[in-house]
């Protein structure tokens, strides 16, 4: 009924690129020029035109994403069509370029096309392995607004340190007020917090309380138990926005390259055709 | 002695204020009696600044008072204005508790004892009732209130809200935020809200935010204190407040004890009352809401009107135009007084209505002349309204694989209630077959109608159970092979959740469902598995009838469900007899037969219909699920939602339920009998041809379906601010970029008391392509499945 987009419309899209690269291939085989194959031959303008308009169609996702309510194609055909015919690149432009690679403004191109679908290849391995950690991250319930979770149980903390002993309200109300979620891009694609002060607070509560006895010992135990539920659920709430921050980190690399890409691409072809 | 008065009106709302104020200006002498300090207390209670509209548009207004849309504050200020000035004599703090004696000589006596006599009364105390009071001694202590304004008001207070419906959970939460807050229950869970403030409120109770006394009853008050009774003895809450959100009396009982009789018991029915308003008690008047006309401007007309008849003036009633408008479109030119005459003659269904009800009826109809040949409505649409041939007759094409097969019904009956039954597609085609008159009566007028006019249930069931036998059993059976079943048939309703039978029962008949849905289970290792989901037109029980064994399996109603019970002996003469009939029957069986057993060896399959079916799919007809394994929380779809949407996403992605990783956000099912529908005022929720449950532009903004809704997919909204167009954008950044609009709305937030409409998923009704969520999602994971997709559904789970 419906499925990811690699197997979409039951494979429709690598049909289409893989008769793309059969015909690619086979040509370029076929195809004996006079010299070194290379851009500048009737296949290899085929090639690189080819090429040129698969950038360009490419790059448009980007513009038809945000086009809302148009066109008769789901989106999921687009980018069915854009990982497969995007893969297809490194085959194409290849050809084209006839394995003719220097330091030049050809090979620039080149090279940021390679960027540009290396980082859409992670991009697709995250979109197909991520969401469904996520979702195993989350369990059944959505995790709801976890700020409000989050603040209840740091009251339901204060609540039981008050009757214990100061050296644990410090640490509950570090815990409070230091326990950070989220943070620097680092930091989020980590999914931990190494100075995590809940954590630390549940570590040191747990030492301090090995001394005590009687109703402090009762609290303690209780403190504990609210810290642990605590810190269980900030370290799935740090999880969560782990992989959320893998499924979008890439686009920060794959949207710039494709900008300059297209930069790149431009010069290539005009000046080609200048020195003609 | 007590005052004596030519008419004395009970209730200041739009009606009675208007009945005043035109008695007034005719030197009648007359007395408004109000009950709470203020006038039009429904209108009073409005949110703060609430823009309140003047729907129907076309309707003139004609009162002594002038109402247009405007602020809550600048309408209420005018009637306070107008009313002084004419002189309306208006006893505030004055609620009639009782009506006695008869026309000439009616007692009106007051909660405070205090008694005024009348001629005439009307009686125009509108729908809303009396807030239900804290009945424990010390009740009446000056922290005990009855509504919260702004829950923001009170910081760092105590405060008990007793009360387990929305309201009170709604109260207690907000007030969660900045106060100690316990909630009194009486139940042990709070079953009677909605799952979304359920979840809300147990989640509250679990962090320990909100302290919950569960089957507890207030059994005193003294200031500062509130005493319980709880299951284990006493309990005492100190409180510097208490809310008390216990539900509001329905006016109902108070007008049947005036003498008013209803014609059922159903809360929807209605009194029965004279084109010029009068009740079953001669003298007696009723307008406005409890009317049945739930606007503003129909009250007031009302008010102004039964004031001329009292006086004797027979006026036509302010709605005349619209009905001349609406029959313009028949030949020959007749009055309006002609034509429901000959509506009246033609159509029996209708005899039984009073005038005045016959009025209204028409007023939310619309007349269909078609010629012969055109097509009334589709097999498969989705439409609900219901057709009846005033002059002329029709051909309803019942068998989808051979168009001969018809049947012609004539003048004075009705087609199309099968839909409106069922709630689910049209089972036939039908067209005009010759050039003809017909009345088309939406929903909501066939709904009110079949709850207060007995006749009418009666005569539409009769008709319609032979042709749901027909349509849901086999087209081509005939009279006499159905007739013997038809004598042992039987209407049977089932709640949801409720048993139609048990695994291990004896065979009792076959059920025919007709409106709702069940689910199969079978016990496998110690537990309750669903094996099945079957809806509306189809049929449980044939299994042990055929196989004359104990059933097999455990049939309950996935929601309000009717069947159609067939007797099993009768039944089995009726397949014995047509060979077609029972190889129809055989094949289903056997379709069942091989989901089930393929159901049998993944009980997962089962438990995600049995979640399904929680979240309101078992009454979808057609849902979002987002499949979890796929799903980037790219929000593209909510972004889509927006930009199609006039910036304004109906959908939360985030919200809503998971279970074995799909995901059910919040957002429309479409429901077959939509509950939103159930108390709109201008009757602006409708159902499209492809099942679309929309709003259109008559709303006002009541928010009585967003009470309605138990799925919390609707919300008052005054629209996106608007944003630069594309263009500044790209030059200058200026304003949000394509599908950015959730921070720019909120950045850009109008002002309080901008006119709210209701908004929802209308399935992208008017978007060339359909569902703009499902066609941006660029991985697949959003999807639309209606019911019949369950199964392949429930294969996900194969998957995952
Ligand atoms: C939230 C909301 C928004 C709405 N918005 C609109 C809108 O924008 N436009 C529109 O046209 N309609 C709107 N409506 C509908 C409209 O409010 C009603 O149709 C209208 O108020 C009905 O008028 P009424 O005079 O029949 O009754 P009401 O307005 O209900 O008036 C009844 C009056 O009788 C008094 N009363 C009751 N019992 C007694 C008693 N025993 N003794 C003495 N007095 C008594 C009450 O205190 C009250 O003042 C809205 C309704 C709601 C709930
Ligand atoms: C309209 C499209 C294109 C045209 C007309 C074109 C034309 C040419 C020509 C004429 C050459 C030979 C230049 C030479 O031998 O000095 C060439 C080489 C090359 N092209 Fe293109 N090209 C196009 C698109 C592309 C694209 C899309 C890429 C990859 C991103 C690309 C990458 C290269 C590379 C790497 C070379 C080899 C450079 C070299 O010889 O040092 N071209 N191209
Ligand atoms: C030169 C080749 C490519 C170009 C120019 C290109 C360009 C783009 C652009 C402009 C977008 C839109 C991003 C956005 O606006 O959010 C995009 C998205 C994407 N690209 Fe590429 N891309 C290329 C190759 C690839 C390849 C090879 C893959 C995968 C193997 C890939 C995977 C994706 C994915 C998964 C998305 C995101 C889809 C979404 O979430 O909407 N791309 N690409
Ligand atoms: S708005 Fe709510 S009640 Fe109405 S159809 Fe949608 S889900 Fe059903
Ligand atoms: S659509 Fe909803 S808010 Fe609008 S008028 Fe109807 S019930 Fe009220």
């Amino acid at each position: 009924m419906h499925s990811s987009i690699l197997v979409f419309r039951n494979f429709r899209y690598l049909k289409i690129t893989l008769a793309i690269l059969a015909a690619a291939i086979l040509a370029y085989a076929i195809h004996d020029p006079l010299g070194k194959p290379n851009g500048g031959t009737w296949l290899g303008y085929t090639l690189g035109g080819l090429s040129a308009a698969l950038i360009v169609w490419l790059a448009w996702f980007g513009v038809r994403k945000r086009r809302y309510g148009v066109g008769k194609l789901l989106l999921e055909d687009w980018a069915s069509g854009h990982v497969y015919l995007g893969l297809s690149l490194l085959i194409v432009a290849t050809l084209h370029s006839g394995f003719q690679f220097g330091i030049n403004v050809h090979t620039l191109a080149y090279a940021l096309m390679v960027l540009v679908i290396g980082s859409g290849a992670f991009g697709l391995y995250a979109y197909m392995r991520y969401p469904r950690l996520r979702s195993v991250n989350r369990g059944e319930g959505a995790l709801g607004d976890v700020w409000a979770l989050v603040a209840g149980m740091s009251r339901d903390c204060y609540e039981i340190a008050r009757d214990l002993p100061d050296e644990v309200y410090t640490l509950v109300e570090a815990a409070d007020k230091e326990t950070a979620i989220g943070g620097s891009v680092w930091r989020q694609l980590s999914g931990k917090d190494p100075k995590c002060a809940s954590t630390r607070a549940l570590q040191q509560v747990r030492d301090l309380a090995e001394r005590y006895s009687g109703r402090d010992a009762d609290a303690a135990r209780r403190l504990v138990r609210v810290l642990a539920r605590k810190v269980e659920l900030l370290t799935r709430i740090r999880k969560d926005i782990q992989y959320k921050a893998l499924l979008d980190i890439w686009l920060y690399f794959h949207i710039p390259l494709t900008v300059a890409l297209l930069g790149a691409l431009a010069i290539h072809i005009v000046t080609v055709f200048l020195y003609w | 002695m007590a005052e004596h008065y030519q008419v004395a009106i009970v209730g200041s709302g739009p009606c009675g204020m208007s009945a005043g104020g035109r008695a007034s200006e005719q030197n009648m002498s007359h007395v408004v009696l109000e009950r709470t300090d203020h006038l039009s207390d429904t209108i009073y209670k409005y949110q703060k600044g609430k823009h309140v509209m003047a729907t129907p548009d076309i309707l003139p207004l004609r009162s002594s008072m002038a109402f247009d849309a405007g602020t809550r504050e600048a309408i209420l200020g005018k009637w306070d204005e107008q009313t002084d000035k004419l002189g309306v004599n208006v006893r505030y703090n004055a609620e009639v508790t009782e009506i006695s004696g008869e026309k000439g000589s009616f007692t009106l006596t007051l909660k405070n004892g205090e008694t005024f006599t009348a001629e005439h009364v009307v009686l125009g105390i509108g729908l809303q009732g009396n807030l239900r009071k804290l009945a424990c001694p010390g009740g009446d202590w000056e922290g005990v209130q009855y509504q919260l304004d702004d829950p923001d008001e009170y910081e760092g207070e105590n405060i008990v809200v007793i009360g387990a419906g929305d309201a009170a959970i709604e109260n207690a939460v907000a007030l969660a935020k900045n106060n100690n807050v316990y909630i009194i229950n009486r139940r042990d869970e709070f079953a009677r809200a909605k799952d979304g403030n359920r979840n809300l409120i147990e989640a509250a109770i679990e962090n320990g935010d909100i302290t919950c006394y569960h089957s507890a009853d207030p059994a005193s008050v003294s200031p500062g204190k509130l005493t319980l009774t709880v299951p284990d003895g006493e309990a005492e809450v100190e409180c510097d407040r208490i809310i008390a959100r216990l539900g509001a009396v329905a006016p109902r009982k108070f007008v049947e004890s005036c003498g008013i009789e209803f014609p059922s018991k159903d809360p929807a029915s209605l009194p029965e009352l004279s084109p010029q308003y009068e009740s079953n008690v001669p003298g007696l008047y009723i307008v406005g809401a409890l009317a049945g006309f739930p606007l503003i401007k129909q009250a007031m007309n009302q008010g102004y009107e039964v004031i001329e008849f009292i006086r004797g003036n027979d006026i036509k009633p302010a709605d005349e135009p619209l009905l001349e408008e609406m029959f313009k479109a028949l030949p020959g030119g007749r009055s309006v007084d002609e034509v429901i005459t000959h509506i009246r003659e033609n159509v029996p269904l209708l005899r039984s209505l009073t005038p005045l009800q016959l009025r209204e009826f028409l007023l939310d109809a619309t007349i269909h002349v078609p010629n012969a040949n055109d097509v009334i409505f589709e097999r498969n649409d989705y439409t609900n309204s219901f057709f009846m041939i005033v002059e002329g007759s029709a051909n309803i094409h019942i068998d989808e694989n051979d168009p001969s097969i018809k049947v012609t019904v004539g003048v004075g009956d009705f087609f199309g209630e099968i839909g409106l039954i069922a709630g689910r597609r049209r089972s036939a085609t039908v067209n005009a077959a010759e050039p003809s008159f017909l009345l088309e009566s939406p929903r909501r007028s066939m709904i009110k109608l079949i709850n207060s006019v007995e006749a009418v249930e009666r005569a539409m069931n009769e008709v319609a159970l032979v042709r749901q036998l027909r349509t849901y059993l086999l087209p081509s059976l005939t009279d006499e092979a159905i007739q013997p079943v038809l004598e042992t048939a039987e209407v049977r309703a089932f709640k949801s959740g409720k048993v139609l039978f048990k695994e291990g029962d004896a065979d009792d008949g076959v059920y025919l469902i007709r409106k709702g849905s069940v689910t199969v289970s079978r016990r496998i290792g110690g537990k309750d598995i669903v094996i099945a989901y079957v809806p509306a037109g189809h049929y449980v029980g044939e299994m042990a009838f055929l196989t004359r064994a104990r059933r097999n399996a455990t049939v309950r109603a996935a929601i309000n469900t009717e069947t159609i019970w067939l007797e099993s002996e009768s039944f089995r003469q009726m397949v014995d007899a047509s060979p077609e009939l029972r190889s129809e029957v055989e094949r289903r069986l056997l379709t069942r037969v091989i989901e089930s057993e393929s159901m049998h060896t993944r009980p997962e399959a089962g438990n995600i219909i049995q979640f399904l079916v929680e979240q309101g799919v078992g009454e979808a007809t057609d849902i979002l699920l987002i499949d979890e394994t796929l799903c980037v929380a790219c929000d593209n779809c909510e972004k889509a939602c927006a930009e199609t949407h006039g910036g304004v996403s109906r959908l939360n992605r985030e919200a809503g339920p998971t279970y074995a990783r799909i995901h059910v956000p919040t957002s429309c099912r479409h429901c077959e009998h939509p509950h939103c529908m159930a108390d709109c005022p201008p009757d602006a929720i409708h159902r499209a041809v492809d099942g679309e449950v929309y709003i259109d532009e008559s709303c006002i903004g009541c928010g009585n379906c967003e009470r309605n809704c138990p799925y919390g997919v609707i919300q008052l909204s005054s629209g996106a601010p608007k944003k630069p167009g594309l263009f500044s954008w790209m030059m200058f950044g200026s304003g949000p970029g394509p599908g950015e609009n959730k921070v720019w709305n909120k950045a850009n937030k109008k002002e309080d008391g901008s006119p709210k409409v209701a908004v929802k998923c209308d399935m992208c009704l008017n978007v060339p392509g359909g569902s703009a969520c499902v066609r941006a999602c660029p991985t697949g994971a959003a999807i639309r499945v209606s019911p019949e997709d369950f199964f392949s559904l429930s294969e996900l789970s194969a998957r995952g």
